[in-house]
């Protein structure tokens, strides 16, 4: 493993490293270690899926990944930089260009359209608003609603919500998609149809990282990291599928 | 681009206000009333120092008025003997401060006199003013018939009086009054002109009464020595002018200026003249200075409840915000999740806080300006609108908007990304 102390060069493979990091809560006098001394490396364009019981941690691990949290010890590089020590707008800002979020309660603000909640994240980037929407329209015709861009979030069916939610997830082109149980509130034929759509994604070379409980969403990912109290469990390469991942990098 | 986005922000607030327009019409509510209220109460002050300073203009803002009074002495002191009690202003002085104070324009002495007039059989008990011809530029009077005196009455002391338009219809109910002779205290006066009031002010019925006569007629036929008499008792005074008027050059600025440096020399010199208080000294324009200042004081504390009104709509609008603040957690969450920094929270909630406040203050302007013509037309207490009272309230309803905005706001931008999406 190389010096921690040193961030991997923007043209790495390597997009996610952590490094013994740690998240403690204190809570009145225990000490919860939710994530206690977790190492991992992930390289651009993988699938991966963390797996745990409630509680493992793995909620935590995403929270962290995706920078709505800070590590309590350890580091967390993300693209080279060493999240850990930016301050709150850098923070703000590194989710706003590096990460897309996808949520199992979908987390689309209820009173916006479809086409409006697309163009939230570029919002706060200060991107010019025709392009915003341009790219609104495109990504929603690319989930398959591009006739519902007037639609609020209550009109759509749980399925049509994710993939807008997806979408929304896209538009800031992160470098990680990462997606928590995003399944978990939809139907088994539709969860079919969103896992198909990540499936797309990755094999379009998106790096995604999803939180899952259920062993058979995981075993469409590429590699399956298991977490127990706060601890990397192991590491499983899915067999079939990296044959799959190989043929994506070589393109 | 910031312009751009600034503008997005406020169409996002309006927006989410819209997405409750009861609620936000309410809030709104407060902040119109407090508007209306202090622009109301602003113009109700307005309007009662402007009847306050009318009157005193009427009274002549570029004069100052010396009279005589009876000090406080001689008042109480028994008369025991024959000797007229002496006090007051005296003729001298008028050419003391003719020669002596540099911003005079005129300086007009005034005998009052208490004799009847009389034409035939009818008779008036009206003040008779011993006088020269400047009295009627310092006493806002204008001639409406014939002539006034003239500086040759006085000096040849003719038996020439002037009538006031009222006492001229009692004394002549039929006839022409001009050329007539009149009897004041048995002695005959010819008519030679009427004046009346300038214009229907309320001292132009003061205006309307009386006679004046040329100053030296009135001290070479009547003295100076009044006898007065009552029950039991008889009292002898001596008084050579009841009144001085000394009218001040100048405009404006240079005006005021010159009236008060004035005021003060006089008052100076007549302390070194009198060796008793026996005269006041009455300039209105310290008068209309200090009714400028009541009024403003006045109006400051009318402003100052109304602005209550404000701020408890204030108060009202950070509550509302408060709850909104907590209904939309889980949006702050997302937004903060999506790439939103803490400035992008706190300026999304202010914004919509000004947004309401704003209307409010535009809404309350509109019946702020309507409202002082309901309260004249009601009430019929004078009430000036002034715009800047306007300008002046709608600032403030921004400025609440913005104080009582900025707690929910930077509460919302506080909130940890993962509580906030965690909320149900």
């Amino acid at each position: 493993m190389a010096d921690p102390k040193s961030g991997d060069t923007p043209s790495s493979d390597i997009l996610v490293r952590l490094d013994k990091v740690e998240r403690h809560y204190v809570m009145g006098q225990t000490v919860v270690r939710a994530l206690d001394g977790v190492d991992l490396e992930i390289k651009r364009g993988e699938y991966w899926a963390i797996v745990g019981r409630s509680g493992s941690g793995k909620s935590t691990l995403l929270n962290l990944l995706g920078c709505l949290d800070r590590p309590t010890g350890g580091h967390y590089y993300l693209g080279g930089t060493s999240v850990g020590e930016l301050d709150d707008d850098e923070i703000s800002e590194i989710r706003g260009q590096r990460i897309g979020f996808i949520f199992q309660s979908f987390n689309l603000i209820p009173q916006l359209t479809v086409l409006e909640n697309l163009e939230v994240p570029l919002f706060y980037q200060d991107i010019d608003p025709a392009y915003a929407r341009q790219r609104a329209v495109d990504l929603a015709t690319k989930v398959g609603l591009g006739e519902r861009l007037d639609h609020r979030p209550l009109e759509l069916s749980g399925g049509q919500q994710q993939r807008v939610a997806i979408a929304r997830a896209l538009m800031n082109d992160p470098l990680i998609l990462l997606a928590d149980e995003a399944t978990g509130n939809l139907d088994s034929r539709t969860e079919q149809e969103i896992l198909a759509l990540l499936d797309e994604l990755h094999s379009e070379g998106k790096t995604i990282i999803m939180v899952t409980h259920g062993q058979t969403v995981a075993d469409r990912a590429r590699r399956v990291l298991y977490l127990r109290d706060g601890k990397v469990e192991q590491i499983v390469k899915n067999r079939e599928s990296a044959i799959h991942e190989d043929a994506v990098l070589e393109q | 681009m910031i312009r751009g986005s600034t503008l997005r922000t406020v169409r996002l607030g309006v927006k989410n206000l819209m997405l409750h327009p009861l609620r936000s019409f309410l809030t709104t509510l407060g902040i119109t009333i407090g508007v209306a209220a202090v622009i109301c109460m602003l113009a109700v002050g307005e309007g009662a120092s402007y009847e306050a300073q009318q009157k005193i203009k009427a009274l002549g803002s570029n004069n100052i008025l010396l009279r005589s009074v009876k000090p406080a002495e001689l008042e109480t002191q028994q008369q025991s003997s024959m000797a007229p009690q002496r006090y007051g202003l005296e003729y001298e002085e008028v050419e003391i401060l003719r020669e002596t104070m540099p911003a005079v324009r005129v300086v007009v002495p005034v005998r009052e006199l208490n004799k009847s007039a009389a034409y035939g059989e009818f008779q008036v008990n009206v003040p008779i003013y011993g006088t020269t011809e400047q009295w009627m530029a310092v006493s806002g009077v204008k001639l409406y018939e014939g002539r006034f005196l003239v500086e040759a009455d006085s000096r040849y002391s003719l038996n020439v009086c002037v009538l006031g338009t009222h006492t001229a219809g009692e004394l002549f109910p039929f006839e022409n009054p001009i050329g007539a002779d009149i009897l004041i205290a048995k002695k005959s006066f010819r008519v030679v002109g009427i004046y009346g009031p300038r214009d229907d002010s309320e001292s132009g019925a003061l205006a309307a009464d009386g006679i004046v006569i040329p100053i030296e007629s009135a001290r070479e036929y009547f003295g100076e020595l009044e006898i007065r008499t009552s029950a039991g008792s008889r009292e002898f005074k001596m008084v050579q002018l009841q009144e001085i008027k000394v009218q001040i050059e100048g405009e404006g600025d240079k005006l005021e200026d010159n009236v008060v440096a004035t005021a003060a020399s006089i008052r100076q010199l007549l302390t070194l003249l009198h060796d008793q208080p026996d005269y006041v000294i009455d300039v209105p324009l310290e008068k209309l200075q200090a009714a400028k200042e009541q009024a403003q004081i006045w109006q400051i504390f009318l402003g100052v409840i109304a602005s209550m009104a404000l701020v408890v709509a204030g108060i009202g609008i950070m509550n509302v915000m408060l709850a909104t603040v907590t209904e939309r957690t889980r949006e702050i969450g997302i937004r903060r999740a999506l790439g939103a920094k803490r400035g992008h929270i706190i300026s999304q909630f202010l914004v919509e806080t000004v947004v309401l406040s704003c209307a409010g203050g535009l809404l309350g302007v509109a019946l702020g300006i309507a409202a002082p013509m309901i309260v004249e037309a009601a009430s019929g207490m004078k009430a000036i609108f002034v715009p800047s009272f306007a300008v002046l309230a709608f600032t403030i309803s921004a400025g609440v908007g913005v104080l009582f905005g900025i707690y929910p706001a930077w509460r919302a931008a506080q909130m940890d990304p993962v509580e906030a999406l965690r909320h149900e």
